[in-house]
């Protein structure tokens, strides 16, 4: 059996998530792979960076002896400012989310339902860490995109027909990309239909890492 | 009548009881009142019930209540940066209640706006949800959409951290360390402030104060140590 990968690597997977973004979107990103699609953003696309911690127009990381202990992302990462920058307290923040002003929210996944559930914020007995703003996000959000690796260190698929972890939210993922496929969730039929696959991956392994009921042609 | 205190042990004097339930401003390190912390833990109260997004992380900021045992129980949205409360948990010593870091900050909001609860669809279909009233409204669309009832929350006493502030008790916050303070000036029955620099009353224009002097009773100007969780850094590119 090869053990060589398949499908694309984090940075492709961004590369591919920024192609999502529109010119004018106020977009959030949540830690992980997702923070890396900033680094991808297509050249005449004009977004803003929301963090959720109070920033509008997050700017780049800091040259060393620039940063600022007051200044954090959501990741708490020192950034910096943009000229068109603003900051604001947490309740505006989530006014911002929970009231359908953010454009995408772009987040990582440790299950996503055939139906568009998310489970990200625990493990039952195991880990400890909380949802912070993934529930309102989730829920406020105009459009949605889970972007994480299709299948866990066992190799078995984190697509799943239904999330066996705690959710995060309920039917509110519009689109999924992983290393190995695109898929968007189709309103008529409920169901994530495939768009798009990775480069070298063939529609049969696709298909064997996949559990959930998927609209392929 | 001024509301300048000389430090953080005299601010809190007369305010502090067990079992009490308190409201500490930040995000992560980002803004947390560290004297007022450490003047906590100095004053021996225990049973506290503390409201914050985090809990610090090992031996810094709520870390250092934790330590010490006299924190009963949090309401935070994420405590992933502290094996003690990880332990203290796990362990059955310690109480936790998660709330969605937006609905945390609303019922903080809605605490001291005097609006008892609220609806939001966050948390819907989720743990969170349980045992919650749920109540259907039309949506932008028209459409019914389902919706869960939160509470306000109130605090007996808040601690927060602003960048200047003055003896009126009027503040302003500097970058991301606003974060939940402003909201929590609100919510405490008694808020202190610590400041990066009080300044002479009229120094501060009127038009940029992030928080009214209403919502601040005590106030001291003290150093912090600022600590950064996540240094993270751009390569100059030769």
């Amino acid at each position: 059996m090869s053990s060589e990968r398949i499908g694309w690597t984090r940075d492709q997977m961004a590369a591919r998530a920024a192609k999502e973004l529109q010119d004018g979107f106020y977009v959030n990103l949540g830690i992980g792979i997702p923070t890396l699609v900033a680094n991808h953003i297509p050249d005449g696309v004009d977004v803003t960076l929301q963090s959720e911690n109070g920033m509008l127009g997050m700017g780049p990381f800091p040259f060393e002896g620039e940063e600022d202990a007051d200044l954090i992302n959501a990741g708490k990462q020192t950034i910096t400012t943009l000229p068109k920058s603003s900051f604001f307290d947490s309740a505006t923040s989530f006014a911002m989310i929970r009231g359908g002003h953010i454009d995408l929210s772009i987040l990582g996944a440790m299950e996503v339902s055939e139906n568009g559930d998310i489970a990200n914020w625990m493990i039952p007995g195991k880990m400890v860490k909380g949802m912070g703003g993934a529930m309102d996000l989730v829920a406020g959000v105009k459009r949605c995109i889970a972007l994480f690796d299709h299948t866990n260190k066992r190799g078995e698929s984190k697509f799943l027909k239904a999330c066996t972890l705690p959710l995060t939210g309920q039917n509110c993922i519009d689109m999924i990309i992983t290393d190995l496929a695109v898929f968007e969730f189709d309103k008529t039929q409920k169901r994530f239909k495939l768009i798009e696959l990775a480069s070298s991956v063939s529609l049969d392994v696709l298909k064997s890492k996949t559990e959930a009921t998927v609209i392929y042609d | 009548m001024s509301k300048i205190y000389s430090d953080a042990e005299s601010a809190l004097a007369g305010l502090t009881f067990d079992g009490m339930m308190v409201m500490s401003g930040g995000f992560g390190l980002c803004g947390i009142a560290e004297n007022l912390i450490a003047a906590l833990r100095g004053s021996g109260v225990t049973g506290l019930t503390v409201i914050s997004n985090n809990a610090g992380i090992d031996g810094f900021g709520l870390g250092q209540l934790l330590e010490t045992r006299q924190i009963k129980k949090m309401i935070s949205s994420y405590v992933g940066e502290n094996k003690e409360f990880e332990r203290q948990y796990l362990g059955g010593e310690l109480e936790l209640e998660f709330n969605p870091q937006g609905t945390l900050a609303e019922r903080i909001r809605a605490g001291g706006a005097g609006i008892p609860g609220f609806y939001t669809k966050t948390g819907v279909g989720t743990l969170i949800a349980e045992g919650k009233e749920h109540k259907a409204f039309k949506n932008s669309d028209g459409e019914m959409e389902t919706y869960i009832l939160e509470t306000g929350l109130k605090a007996d006493l808040s601690i927060i951290k602003a960048w200047k502030g003055d003896a009126a008790g009027n503040l302003i916050f500097k970058a991301t360390a606003r974060n939940f303070s402003p909201m929590m000036a609100m919510g405490g029955k008694v808020t202190v402030a610590e400041v990066d620099e009080i300044v002479p009353i009229g120094t501060l224009d009127p038009n940029f104060i992030h928080t009214p002097g209403v919502f601040v009773q005590r106030i001291i100007e003290a150093k912090c140590e600022k600590r950064i969780e996540n240094l993270t850094l751009r390569e100059r590119s030769a």
